[in-house]
C-alpha cells in the first residue's frame, strides 16, 4: 500500500444535503473511512439515517455535496454503479427474490457462486442447496445468505444495515467474528445498528447524525455510549411550553384501557399497561420493537396471539377495525399513506368514519355533515386553499387531516402513532396542544413518538418497550430525554427493570 | 419552453376541475366532423337514433363505472345483461310478462351475488372473478336454452315501445334512463354507500382504519351492477327484438372504453357516471363516422381502437399533469 492510497480515504462524503419538498432531511452529512476500518453509523429515528444510506447506495441523488469513492470524485447515479464502484449494501429486509432459487438469485446478480458457498459455510449455515427456493427458507437464514452474497462479491465497503436484528446468538456471534476479519484483511464496514454492545465489540469509529447534519465522530473506547447518546440528543432542546399544569395527572379509578400479557406478530413479546382517560401515555422505543403490532392490535387490525385487552375493566377482543372503533378507539396510523384516500378531498376524508357503519349507506344529511366537517377542520386549524384532493396538502395538514376525521365524531380514547413523523415545528406543537386538550376534556391517548423531546411535552407518563417487552415506565416530568434514550436502548441499568 | 409547460399545467388543472368540458368538446368535434362530411345527416332523427343506441352502452357501462370506482371492473355484466333477455323473453309464453321480467332478472342479481362474494370474502381479483362467472352464465344459459326451445320467446310489446319507440322525436327509453342515471350520479356523490365505492378504491386500507367492512360493500356493488347489467338486457332486447345467446356481449369492451373514456380510473377511486354517459355518446358518435367512411371492416376496427388510445391516454396526462 502506497502513502497516497493510505492517505486517501476509501469512501469519503461531505456536505451532503438533501431536501424533499419543504421537509430537509440532509442539511450536511459526512462519513469518511478508510481502508480496514469498521464505522458505526448512528443517529436517533428522525436524523436522516435512512436518506443518508440511500445516497450513499446511490438510490438517491444528493442536492448538494459529493460522495467520493477512493478518491475520484462523483456522484452515485443509481445502485449498480454504487455497487460496481464497491459499495455493497445489506439492507434489513432481505433482497432476494422470494419465488426464485438460491442459484437464480446468484445468477441475477453476477455472483460468483463458489465465494458465495464459502461464505455462507464460513458464517455457519450449513445443510444449503442452491436450488432451494427462497421463500422456503427463514428470515435468519436469508439474512445470512444476503451477507454471503455481499461478501462473495468482494466489495471495498461493505454496508450492514441491523444485520444482527432477526439472528439469533450463535449467528450474531459468527456474523461480528467474520465481519471484524474481513475488516482485518483491509474491508471497511460502514455498521448501523441501535446495538451498542455489538457496536462497542467491533467498531473502530462511530458517526452521529442529528437532524440531518454529522455532529461527531468519536473513535470507540470504553464509556463512549453516554457520549454517543448525548451526540444524538443534542444540546436538550428547549421544553415546549404546552403543559398548562406541571402536575402530571393522576390515575383514578378504573383504567379505561388495560392490557395484560398482549403479544402478536413475531416482534410484540409482553406487554402490559394502563391507560386512565385525562392521561397521554406516551410511549417510547426504537423502530421495530413491537410497537408497531403494539397499535395495531388495539385498533383491530391485527389479532394478539397471547394476552388479553379490557376496556372499563371489560375484555374485549376486536375481529375487525370497526369493532374497535365501535368500543371506542379511534386510530392515527404511523404512515400517513396509509391513513389517507389521496385522490379525494379533505371533506370526504373527515367524514369518512361517519359513513362506514351499513346504517349510514343512504343518503347523506350535507348540511349537517358539512357542519361537523367544518368544526374538526377550525379545531385543528387545516389549510384549506388545497382541499380537492388531501395529496396536494402538507404533510402536517394530512396528518391533522387523519386526526380531525376521530375529533369530529368525538373522541374517547385515540391511539396516536407517531403523529408528528416528518411535519414542522408549528404543526406540532399544534398537535401537542390538541392532544393535552382532548386529554384534559377526558380523553386517553396513548402516543408513541419517535421524538423523545415530544415526551415532556405531551405525556403524563412514559412508557418504554424494548425487544417487544415493557421495560420501564417513567414519569414524564422526570423524563429527560437522556434518561429516555437510554432506556430505548436497553441501557437501563436502574431498579425499573429488576422490580 | 416554460411558458408551455405552465401553459400546459394549467389547462391541465382546469381539465382536473372540470373533467366533463373536454368530454363535451369532443362529443361536439366529432358531431361537427359528421356534419361537415355528410351535410345535413345531423338532424332530429339522426340524433334519436344516436341516443337510442347509446343508452344501452351508457347502461352496462355504468356497471364497469361503478365496479372501477373501487378499483374493480364488471366482465360478467354482458352475460348477465344477455341471459336476463333470453330468460325473459322465453319466460313471457308462459308465466306472463310482469312474472317473466322478475324472473329474468334473478339470474344477473345472483351472477352479481357469486361476483361479490368472490371479490370481498374470497379476495379474488375482479377481473378474474367476473371472467370465470361470466363464462359460467354462459354455459348454464346454453343448458337452459335446450329446455325452453320447444316454448318459443316473445318480446313483450312494452319493451319494444321503450327500446325503439319515440315521443316528440325522443327515444322511449330515456324514461327508463334518465332516472337511473340521475339516481347513480346523486347516489355517488351524496349516499354513504357512494362514497365507500370511491373510498375503498382510492385506499382500502384507510377504509379499513376508518372502520369500513370492505366485504358488505362490495358485495352489494356487485349485486347492483349484476341488476343494472340485467335492467340492461331488457331494454336491449326491446331494440334488438331478437333474443340470442350472445345479445349483448358485443357492447362488454365498448362498455368499458366508455367509462375509461368518461375518465374513470380503472385503478380505482377517481371519475364518475356523468362523464361515463359523455363516453358512450363518444362512442357512439365516433361508430357512426367510421362506418360513414366506407373503409374496409379492419381499417375501421384499427382506427377506432387508435383513436380510443389516443383520447384515453391525452385525456389522462392532461389531467395528470395538474397534480
Amino acid at each position: 500500500m502506497t502513502d497516497q492510497q493510505a492517505q486517501t480515504p476509501l469512501l469519503d462524503a461531505k456536505g451532503v444535503s438533501k431536501r424533499f419538498g419543504a421537509v430537509v432531511a440532509l442539511e450536511d452529512a459526512s462519513l469518511t473511512i478508510s481502508a480496514g476500518q469498521i464505522v458505526a453509523l448512528m443517529g436517533a429515528n428522525g436524523a436522516g439515517k435512512s436518506t443518508f444510506v440511500k445516497i450513499l447506495t446511490g438510490a438517491l441523488k444528493p442536492d448538494t455535496g459529493h460522495v467520493r469513492i477512493r478518491g475520484t470524485e462523483r456522484r452515485v447515479g443509481s445502485p449498480a454503479e454504487a455497487r460496481r464502484s464497491g459499495l455493497v449494501p445489506v439492507y434489513q429486509e432481505p433482497s432476494l427474490i422470494p419465488d426464485l432459487s438460491i442459484a437464480d438469485n446468484l445468477r441475477l446478480g453476477d455472483t460468483p457462486v463458489a465465494d458465495f458457498q464459502h461464505w455462507v459455510h464460513e458464517l455457519g449455515i450449513d445443510g444449503l442447496h442452491l436450488d432451494d427456493m427462497i421463500s422456503a427458507l427463514p428470515l435468519a437464514t436469508l439474512r445470512i445468505l444476503d451477507l454471503a452474497r455481499a461478501l462473495a462479491v468482494k466489495p471495498d465497503v461493505l454496508l450492514l444495515d441491523e444485520m444482527t436484528a432477526a439472528l439469533p446468538t450463535d449467528l450474531v456471534e459468527k456474523v461480528l467474528d467474520t465481519v471484524r476479519k474481513q475488516a482485518d484483511a483491509g474491508q471497511s464496514v460502514i455498521y448501523i445498528s441501535h446495538r451498542f454492545s455489538e457496536i462497542a465489540e467491533i467498531c473502530d469509529r462511530a458517526t452521529v447524525l442529528r437532524d440531518g447534519a454529522t455532529v461527531g465522530d468519536l473513535p470507540i473506547t470504553p464509556g463512549v455510549e453516554e457520549k454517543v447518546v448525548e451526540l444524538m440528543l443534542g444540546a436538550v432542546l428547549d421544553k415546549d411550553p404546552t403543559r398548562t399544569s406541571t402536575a402530571a395527572h393522576r390515575p383514578e379509578g378504573m383504567p379505561r384501557v388495560t392490557v395484560r400479557n398482549l403479544a402478536a406478530g413475531t416482534k410484540l413479546q409482553d406487554v402490559s399497561l394502563d391507560l386512565y382517560r385525562g392521561e397521554v401515555l406516551g410511549v417510547v422505543a426504537l423502530e421495530g420493537q413491537g410497537q408497531d403490532q403494539l397499535f395495531d392490535v388495539l385498533a383491530g387490525m391485527d389479532s394478539p396471539t397471547a394476552g388479553t385487552i379490557a376496556l372499563d375493566g371489560k375484555t374485549v377482543s376486536f375481529n375487525h377495525p370497526a369493532d374497535a372503533i365501535a368500543a371506542g378507539l379511534s386510530f392515527v396510523p404511523g404512515d400517513r399513506a396509509d391513513g389517507l384516500l389521496m385522490e379525494r378531498s379533505v371533506h370526504e376524508n373527515i367524514a369518512l368514519p361517519q359513513l362506514a357503519r351499513f346504517a349510514k349507506w343512504g343518503a347523506i344529511g350535507m348540511k349537517k355533515e358539512a357542519a361537523t366537517v367544518k368544526k374538526a377542520i377550525d379545531r385543528l386549524q387545516i389549510d384549506t386553499r388545497a382541499q380537492g384532493e388531501v395529496q396536494r396538502l402538507s404533510g402536517g395538514n394530512q396528518q391533522k387531516v387523519t386526526i380531525g376525521r376521530w375529533i369530529a365524531a368525538g373522541v374517547d380514547t385515540l391511539l396516536l402513532f407517531d403523529p408528528t413523523r416528518g411535519i414542522d415545528v408549528r404543526t406540532k406543537r399544534q398537535i401537542y396542544l390538541l392532544v393535552r386538550e382532548l386529554a384534559e376534556q377526558g380523553a386517553a391517548v396513548l402516543y408513541y413518538t419517535s421524538e423523545l423531546a415530544e415526551v415532556p411535552a405531551a405525556c403524563d407518563r412514559a412508557m418504554v418497550i424494548f425487544n417487544g417487552k415493557v421495560v420501564d415506565v417513567i414519569e414524564a416530568a422526570d423524563a429527560d430525554e437522556q434518561t429516555l434514550m437510554r432506556a430505548a436502548y436497553g441501557l437501563t441499568a436502574s431498579a425499573a427493570v429488576s422490580a | 419552453m416554460t411558458s408551455e409547460t405552465t401553459m400546459f399545467k394549467s389547462v391541465g388543472r382546469f381539465i382536473g376541475n372540470n373533467p366533463l368540458v373536454p368530454l363535451l368538446i369532443l362529443l361536439l368535434v366529432l358531431v361537427g366532423v359528421l356534419e361537415f362530411m355528410r351535410p345535413g345527416i345531423v338532424n332530429e332523427r339522426w340524433i334519436g337514433n344516436t341516443i337510442k343506441f347509446a343508452i344501452p352502452l351508457a347502461m352496462l357501462a355504468a356497471c364497469q363505472t361503478l365496479t372501477m370506482l373501487t378499483g374493480g371492473i364488471d366482465l360478467s355484466a354482458a352475460v348477465a345483461a344477455t341471459i336476463s333477455a333470453f330468460v325473459m323473453a322465453t319466460q313471457v309464453p308462459i308465466v306472463g310478462v310482469p312474472l317473466a321480467i322478475c324472473i329474468g332478472l334473478i339470474p344477473a342479481i345472483m351472477i352479481g351475488m357469486v361476483n361479490g362474494f368472490g371479490v370481498a370474502v374470497c379476495r379474488v381479483h375482479p377481473l378474474i372473478m367476473t371472467l370465470g362467472t361470466g363464462l359460467i352464465a354462459t354455459g348454464c344459459l346454453q343448458v337452459y336454452q335446450r329446455f325452453v326451445i320447444a316454448s318459443g320467446s316473445v318480446i313483450p310489446d312494452g319493451l319494444a315501445w321503450l327500446g325503439t319507440g319515440r315521443t316528440w322525436g325522443l327515444p322511449n327509453a330515456l324514461i327508463l334512463f334518465v332516472p337511473i342515471a340521475i339516481l347513480i350520479i346523486w347516489a355517488q356523490r351524496r349516499t354513504g354507500f357512494g362514497r365507500l365505492l370511491y373510498a375503498l378504491g382510492s385506499n382500502e386500507t384507510a377504509s379499513r382504519i376508518s372502520g369500513v367492512r370492505s366485504w358488505q360493500v362490495f358485495l352489494a356493488l356487485y349485486m347492483l351492477s349484476g341488476l343494472i347489467a340485467g335492467v340492461t338486457g331488457l331494454l336491449y332486447v326491446g331494440l334488438i327484438k331478437a333474443p340470442s345467446l350472445s345479445l349483448v356481449n358485443p357492447l362488454l369492451l365498448p362498455s368499458v372504453a366508455a367509462a375509461v373514456i368518461g375518465g374513470t380510473s380503472i385503478f380505482g377511486g377517481r371519475g364518475g357516471y356523468s362523464g361515463t354517459i359523455l363516453g358512450a355518446l363518444i362512442l357512439t358518435v365516433l361508430g357512426t363516422l367510421l362506418t360513414l367512411l366506407q373503409m374496409p371492416e379492419g381499417l375501421r376496427r384499427i382506427l377506432f381502437g387508435l383513436i380510443i388510445l389516443t383520447v384515453t391516454t391525452t385525456y389522462i396526462r392532461l389531467t395528470e399533469q395538474s397534480r
